[in-house]
């Protein structure tokens, strides 16, 4: 933290929409060669904070100064020209470009009739071999890794002059060393003179790297503290505002074996999703798959929700092999929970009610001869958001207005009730259950796992997120490249040798069993 | 300016919407009339009372409304799946085509079958040339990602050509004296009259009873379920074990199905012989009037209605003003752009300045 | 077999056979590109058709009365420029469905351009007639492609420049750069500082300019006066074009004269009193160009944000 003029000061900034107050007078500094992280829950109102900052948004009161110097409102021309600069959580980055295509634009004026691209291209070079990010200017992005696509986020930034730079959940889809090499790079940038605002709402690496915490609540700025003089404890206090207890896993006995993968492989278009992967699940026992996004976790749900056939492989449940095809999962009384709500998990402009029962429309108990029994399905749907707690103002709505949490319940509880009311599935499968949802649903959904496993159900759950799986899994097995390392009980995995097996490294974990396949 | 996603949504605002476009459109079509050197006022009271004016004038806007019901229908509901089938028009051709052939060739007694059950065979061909010639695009949208909308377009103008080989030959009449047109259909199996004195026909009884079990299938049938889901979101659709490919291909059949029927209505009820300009684009009406509706099948009657009065009003207007006839289009193309925006408002709201 | 060989080889030997196809070529390249500007900012354009026969007429009309034939082409792209801003603005700022919007902008240009028609001409019964674009007969000494060139007008050659002008716009300039991130990325263009709307509906503009050239082609150049069919499914056909280009300006020239080749080669065949009916080998462009969709569809790299609408802070 220096004494000088901050690098940016956010005063009183308000932002409603509709009735909801995302934002409320929130002011804020950020040093120069500080990292100030902004902590908070989804829905606190970082994103929409930093919206703000960027110009993609205007605030309804308060007003941003960049140097001394006040940022005009909803420009983001403005921000990058002030010195701000985004890394997203979701890359702005387009895949069939090159590298220097994504860095090079929007740095040239518009009308200009020509590109100097040899020339950007020495300096994008010699930016990224300043900051360490090295990169292939001419590699499509397509073809880059997760951890590349971010450093040509941050170049993209640093190319433009960025002095202050904004990073939203940067380290949502890395692995821990991934993470450990982005904090490395951090410091490198502050030592450069930048600051930076980390946002996020894993503790741990808030306490890591930055030098002050911002915590935001429910749209309020409810405390800043000096990293150093705060504790984990204190700080999920205050994010969270209430004591919240995740919920816990118990020792439960296990009974006969419910899913089993032998010699598994999918592929499409030429590329393996899938590589000779095997598993086994038993009944009352949650399994947990973490990985890096992109190592065939997809295939891997999809597979278990019959959307994709194996080229090879047997796949089998409660004995039974299964074939690609969602109906005869469904009929095997499989829980399917997607890992996207709106684009997979419910057809967002049907009513809820349609949603509610769409899995098994067409099984007797909600049509005859093709003719659906809506009373039946109404009634059914009635029981249901009032069982899972689904806040709506009627089941004819459009499934589209819920908010995220709501839309997760309904999908839970059209998953859970896959075999009929109050019948334990014999198998779930939850792909990023809890993602983009609030404490309160986090809890609410792991508790129900947890209930269905002690009611005898088979869970596998995979997550990107290595807290949720030490918390509910019994066994964790790690994604790489497609291929499945063995279920290991938890007690005995390390974060790190997990953290290794997702980065595809041989290293073995503290009982010296390897954790990814050979 | 932004959009901005309406949360709460309002029955009211999508009954509003067509009369709101309408209006809209009727007050922008009143400068082209102004500009032809008409009195606005007289030229759309005599295109009303061209289409409504008189028992005639009705009977009219009926015998024209009945194969738009049918394209509008087959737009719709083929819409409704997010197929875009823009083939309407030669879905209908072959449709009437595929009817003379079974009734018309040799005087219509290629099968020697009784007369309601050779009345039947022909709706049946029409129907099922027209379910047909459909069925290749939704293939082909299916199983190798081929859009759908540049391949239907394309075949319009194959499937005319077709129309205008057989004329021809094999189907040429040879009393026609060098006129293209086909052999006419026995007079045996031509739809009855449904008004003394005017050319409705019992079409549009088929019709309009085709429009209520369209709206009987999408409303209370687990296909008509599955037909909504996968328009509105065919990967979550898929997820939840719809037959996704199975519906889409059912939908082309129904759709093809539906225009070839309007083919049938054109040639039983109201031509007896297929000509190449039998159809003044009711295939593209169809998707206009499918919008209107909102692609509601018992919407579509009342849209239906509309754009029949709109092409039988103006043709009766343009003899008395000098407005030409093409207005009707003019009408019809604006109301469908206008119905886009009115339909896009009841779901966003417009803010302008900026976010 | 050796007949068909030696008239093939004879075909393609002649002068005349390559006048046809550059001919026939031109408002295919013309619209193809306009197509393809449209698409690459990621905005799929099907009013091509209808803008096409508003250019043809409006082109015309102009130089019916009175005005030269260079003031015809502007008028032919200012027109089609004006339909493209109507696209733009349901497309892009109003984002309804670009598939159901560019068919209405088709339906309304052919039935503005009938109606206006009438309006003007009521009573004629024989198209009228305009004084076309000479063919450019001081380039047939020219080696080689003399002959060929010296049976063009200057708008098939404004057409072929037009090839490689827009391949440098589109990969060696900042606004071609930003034109394909709109296509393929709207929310990273716009966290760069870039207007997705302004190049958007810019691209849709400029895209429908060449299409209402294109239409102009056929009344100031191909024929010297306007009928209601002429255009008869070309824009469709520069569509399909388009996809079989795979989005690149060079592929573009060589879809359109390859296709145009083809077309020129069954008009002969045709004209050779063939053995099948001529509604065959009218028949073959449309399903030539079914054919091109199916081949090219496995491979076809979308603009990965062709038909996706962007909304600003929505995600």
């Amino acid at each position: 933290m220096t004494e000088s003029l901050p690098a940016l000061r956010l005063a009183n900034i308000t932002k409603r929409f509709g009735k909801l107050v995302a934002n409320d007078g929130i002011s804020l500094e950020l040093g120069t060669g500080e990292v100030l992280a902004l902590l908070g829950e989804n829905g606190a109102g970082k994103s929409t904070l930093v919206s703000i900052l960027f110009g993609h948004y205007v605030a309804d009161e308060g007003h941003i100064e960049v140097f001394g110097q006040p940022l005009p409102p909803g420009n983001p021309k403005a921000a990058l020209a002030a010195g701000v600069g985004m890394v997203h959580q979701h890359f702005a980055l387009a895949d069939n470009l090159s590298v220097l295509d994504n860095v090079l634009l929007g740095s040239e004026p518009l009308w200009q009739p020509f590109s100097r691209r040899r020339a950007a291209r020495a300096r994008l070079i010699d930016t990224a071999n300043r900051f360490g990010l090295g990169v292939n200017p001419d590699a499509r992005v397509a073809t880059l890794s997760v951890g590349e696509r971010q450093r040509v986020e941050i170049l993209k930034a640093l190319y433009r002059g960025a002095r202050i730079l904004i990073l939203d959940e940067p380290t949502a889809v890395l692995t821990p060393q991934e993470s450990e090499s982005l904090f490395t790079t951090l410091a490198t940038l502050v030592t450069e003179g930048l600051s930076v605002i980390f946002i996020s709402h894993k503790l741990d690496e808030v306490l890591r790297v930055s030098a002050r915490v911002a915590v935001l609540r429910g749209g309020r700025l409810v405390s800043v503290r000096n990293t150093e003089h705060t504790t984990k404890t204190e700080l999920a206090e205050l994010m969270v505002g209430r004591s919240v207890t995740l919920p816990t896993r118990e020792p439960r006995p296990h009974g006969d074996l419910v899913l089993s993968l032998s010699g598994v492989h999918a592929a499409h278009a030429g590329k393996t999703l899938l590589d000779d992967v095997g598993l086994m699940v038993r009944a009352g026992e949650i399994v947990g798959i973490a990985g890096v996004s992109g190592n065939g976790q997809h295939a891997l749900a999809d597979l278990l929700c019959g959307t994709l056939a194996a080229d090879r492989g047997e796949v089998s449940v409660s004995g039974q092999t299964m074939r690609a095809n969602p109906r005869d999962w469904i009929a095997r009384r499989v829980a399917r929970i997607p890992e996207d709500r709106h684009a997979v998990g419910v057809v967002g402009d049907l009513p809820v009610w349609e949603n509610a029962v769409s899995e098994r429309l067409h099984l007797p108990a909600f049509s005859r001869a093709g003719i659906v029994r809506g009373r039946t399905a109404r009634d059914f749907t009635r029981r249901l958001v009032t069982q899972f707690d689904v806040r709506l103002s009627g089941i004819d709505v459009p499934a589209r207005v819920l908010s995220g949490g709501n839309m997760q319940k309904l999908i839970l509880g059209r998953a859970l009730s896959v075999a009929g009311e109050g019948v334990t599935p014999t198998l779930i499968v939850a792909n990023q259950p809890t993602w983009g949802l609030d404490i309160g649903a986090v809890a609410y959904v792991h508790r129900c796992l947890l209930d269905a496993a002690a009611a005898g159900a088979a869970v596998l759950v995979i997550s990107e997120d290595l807290d949720e799986l030490f918390a509910i899994a019994d066994r964790i097995a790690v994604m790489f490249k497609g291929r499945l390392g063995p279920a290991l009980p938890t007690e005995g995995c390390s974060r790190a040798a997990i953290g290794l097996a997702m980065a595809g490294s041989t290293a073995s974990n503290t009982e010296g069993a390897p954790l990814h396949a050979a | 300016m932004r959009l901005e996603s309406r949360t709460e949504y309002s029955r009211r605002a999508m009954l509003f919407a067509p009369i709101v476009a309408i209006l809209v459109t009727l007050a922008v079509c009143a400068l082209l009339v102004a500009w032809a050197g008409a009195p606005v006022g007289q030229t759309y009271a005599l295109l009303f009372d061209g289409a409504f004016g008189s028992r005639f004038a009705f009977a009219e806007t009926l015998t024209r409304a009945t194969p738009l019901i049918l394209t509008g229908l087959a737009a719709a509901v083929a819409f409704r799946a997010r197929l875009f089938n823009i083939g309407a028009e030669g879905q209908l051709y072959l449709g009437a085509l595929a009817a003379v052939a079974v009734g018309g060739m040799h005087g219509g007694s290629t099968f020697d079958l009784p007369l309601p059950l050779l009345s039947a065979l022909m709706i049946a061909a029409g129907a099922a040339a027209g379910a047909l010639w459909l069925l290749g695009p939704a293939w082909m949208k299916l199983k190798l990602g081929v859009d759908e909308v540049v391949t239907t377009l394309l075949l319009n103008f194959v499937a005319l050509l077709l129309v205008s080989m057989m004329l021809d030959g094999p189907m040429k009449d040879p009393l026609a004296m060098g006129w293209p047109q086909s052999v006419a259909l026995d007079p045996e199996l031509e739809f009855s009259r449904l008004i003394e004195r005017s050319r409705v026909h019992s079409g549009l009884l088929m019709a309009v009873g085709l429009a209520i079990l369209m709206w009987l299938i999408e409303r209370f049938t687990t296909f008509g379920f599955a037909l909504r889901a996968v328009g509105a979101n065919n990967r979550a659709a898929a997820f939840a074990g719809l037959p996704v490919g199975r519906t889409v291909l059912l939908c082309a059949l129904l759709s093809g199905a539906l225009a070839g029927l309007a083919g049938v209505g054109e040639v039983a009820g109201r031509a007896s012989y297929v000509t190449t300009d039998m159809s003044p684009g009711y295939g593209y009406a169809g998707i206009v009037i499918a919008m209107l509706a909102g692609l509601h099948p018992l919407g579509v009657l009342l849209a239906a209605l509309f754009v029949a009065a709109v092409q039988v009003g103006a043709d009766s207007m343009s003899r008395v003003v000098g407005v030409p006839n093409f207005i009707a289009d003019v009408i019809v193309a604006t109301a469908l752009l206008t119905m886009l925006v009115a339909t896009l408002l009841t779901r966003y709201r417009i803010r302008w300045g900026r976010a | 077999m050796m007949d068909f060989l030696t008239t093939l080889f004879d075909m393609l030997g002649s002068a005349s056979f390559w006048v046809a196809t550059l001919r026939v070529a031109t408002p295919l390249i013309l619209g193809t590109l306009g197509v393809l500007i449209c698409e690459r900012a990621g905005v799929l354009n099907l009013g091509i058709e209808g803008i096409m026969v508003a250019g043809a007429f409006t082109g015309w009309l102009a130089v019916f009365n009175g005005a030269d034939l260079w003031t015809g082409v502007l008028v032919a792209g200012l027109v089609g420029g004006a339909f493209g801003l109507l696209h733009a603005v349901l497309t892009v700022w109003l984002t309804v469905s670009q598939h159901v919007a560019g068919l209405g902008v088709t339906l309304l240009a052919t039935s503005l351009s009938a109606f206006a028609y009438r309006v003007s001409f009521p009573q004629v019964s024989t198209p009228p007639t305009i004084e076309a674009f000479a063919p450019l007969e001081s380039l047939a000494d020219l080696p080689l492609i003399g002959p060929v060139l010296a049976g063009q007008t200057s708008l098939t050659l404004l057409a072929i420049a037009l090839v490689p002008a827009i391949a440098y716009l589109l990969y060696r300039t900042p606004m071609g750069l930003a034109l394909r991130m709109v296509g393929e990325n709207p929310a990273a263009a716009e966290g760069q500082g870039v207007d997705v709307i302004a190049v958007r509906t810019g691209a849709v503009i400029a895209g429908s300019m060449l299409m209402g050239l294109a239409g102009a082609f056929l009344t100031l150049s191909a024929f010297n006066a306007f009928f209601f069919n002429m255009i008869n499914g070309r824009g469709w056909i520069c569509v399909a074009l388009v996809v079989f280009a795979s989005w690149r300006p060079g592929k573009a020239l060589l879809g359109a004269v390859l296709f145009a080749a083809f077309d020129a080669a069954q008009l002969r065949l045709q004209q050779a009193g063939g053995v099948l009916p001529y509604q065959i080998y009218l028949m073959l462009p449309y399903l030539l160009s079914i054919l091109a969709l199916i081949v090219m569809a496995r491979r076809a790299a979308y603009p990965q944000a062709l038909m996706k609408p962007y909304r600003k802070g929505e995600r």
